[in-house]
């Protein structure tokens, strides 16, 4: 019994991250990068990838930890875990994506405060009932949800905004050209970001409205 | 105007300047948001945290100068400073709380839950960073941290006003909430992009 829920269980807590409870569309966390790095495809996909990789070893280590931290200090225990690893995407990706580096700028040391990253640890790492591989599966689903939710938005406002995907005018050069530049600007991501979350509430309504009849 | 090359009081005037309307924190820079978001439904709590943020932002940035230049640049500890900086602010957060507590308890009770929520607002994190890569001396950098957020509380008052106006209106179910709230910011932002251009950085 025991192992057929934990089988069941792992694979419900990665999609719960992922689309369920995804942290940009669902919970509404970590909006700053979503905002700021969403520019371009590749922009918002490597944040995404940076975050995933905190929160992956952020929910380890602490997991691990959560035995030994004592509760009134948990939190600066957490923020050290997560700045330690935070330093570590600064100096690989200084070493080995400079470009990316320089173009994704303050928000690199940001993800400290990404509250995606505090949220699980306080909400599912820290506890003693979860694992440290439920922990793990945990932050990679989040990871993996955050990542989706970037590179969406990101895509969205590279082909609107500057009529490039990756860089490669997809949609002509004509429409490169005249592309509609708000959407590139700090004011379209504003809009992307209500506009999606609309979307995204307008299908799960639908969703709940199906489950409620069947 | 330009910020290089002015002298004494205009210089200062420029860089508050410069820092709450051209380059706003919340509507060109995207730092801050949460709290942008999350205490923005009505206009004395939105005022009650943009006075918290500010003397949050001009301590710490007072603060992380002097750890920058005396204590990780002198050792060579310049990879700690994502660390540093952030105890540094989680630290003063919580003496400001303790302080306020003791020597100015109307205050603390009027700010109280928005206080601890400092912490993880990434403007005060962001502005400290910006301030080091960007050469700063000490007044400037100060200077900097309450022009910045001077105008994370416009942004912040702005919104909570809009928003209690906006709650009498009928707003399609599927935009309420947050939804409506971003595409609101997104106005705003377009109009902040007037002030584009009006001083150089």
């Amino acid at each position: 019994m025991k192992e057929s829920t934990k089988k069941a269980g792992l694979g419900k807590v990665f999609m719960n991250g992922v689309i369920t409870e995804n942290p940009t569309f669902r919970l509404v966390l970590g909006t700053c990068p979503t905002l700021a790095t969403t520019v371009s495809l590749i922009n918002g996909f490597s944040m995404g990838v940076a975050t995933m990789f905190v929160l992956v070893g952020s929910n380890v280590v602490i997991s691990m930890l959560k035995n030994f931290i004592p509760d009134k200090v948990r939190i600066p225990a957490y923020v050290v875990v997560i700045a330690s690893f935070v330093t570590i995407v600064q100096m690989v990706m200084q070493a080995y994506f400079l470009d990316l580096y320089n173009a994704l700028g303050v928000f690199i040391p940001l993800i400290v405060v990404n509250c995606i990253i505090l949220a699980r640890a306080e909400s599912f790492a820290g506890k003693t009932e979860n694992s440290v591989g439920a922990s793990a599966v945990d932050g990679l689903g989040m990871g993996v949800g955050f990542t989706l939710a970037l590179s969406l938005m990101g895509a969205f406002r590279e082909i609107i905004g500057s009529g490039t995907l990756l860089g490669n005018p997809i949609l002509g050069e004509g429409f490169a050209a005249n592309a509609f530049k708000i959407f590139a600007s700090p004011a379209g991501g504003f809009f992307t970001f209500g506009l999606f979350l609309a979307l995204f509430n307008f299908v799960f309504s639908k969703i709940d409205a199906k489950k409620k009849k069947a | 105007m330009s910020i290089e090359s002015a002298t004494g009081i205009t210089r200062i005037v420029l860089i508050l300047l410069y820092a709450i309307l051209v380059n706003n924190v919340l509507l060109v820079q995207f730092q801050g948001i949460c709290p942008f978001l999350g205490v923005s439904r009505r206009v004395e709590t939105a005022a009650g945290m943009g006075i918290a943020v500010t003397f949050v932002m001009a301590i710490s940035a007072l603060v992380t100068w002097v750890v920058q230049k005396l204590i990780l640049d002198p050792l060579g500890l310049g990879y700690l400073q994502t660390i540093a900086f952030i105890l540094v602010i989680a630290a003063l957060v919580q003496f400001v709380e303790m302080f306020l507590k003791k020597s100015s308890p109307t205050l603390y009770s009027s700010l109280g839950v928005y206080l601890p929520l400092i912490t993880t607002n990434c403007a005060v994190l962001g502005v400290t960073l910006i301030n080091i890569s960007a050469g700063y001396d000490l007044g400037v950098a100060v200077i900097n941290a309450v022009g910045t957020a001077l105008g994370f509380t416009l942004a912040i008052v702005l919104l909570a006003g809009i928003r209690e106006r906006m709650e009498l209106g009928n707003t399609p179910k599927n935009l309420r909430g947050f939804s409506i709230s971003l595409i609101t910011a997104g106005l705003m932002a377009v109009a902040f992009m007037g002030f584009t251009g009006l001083i150089k950085g």
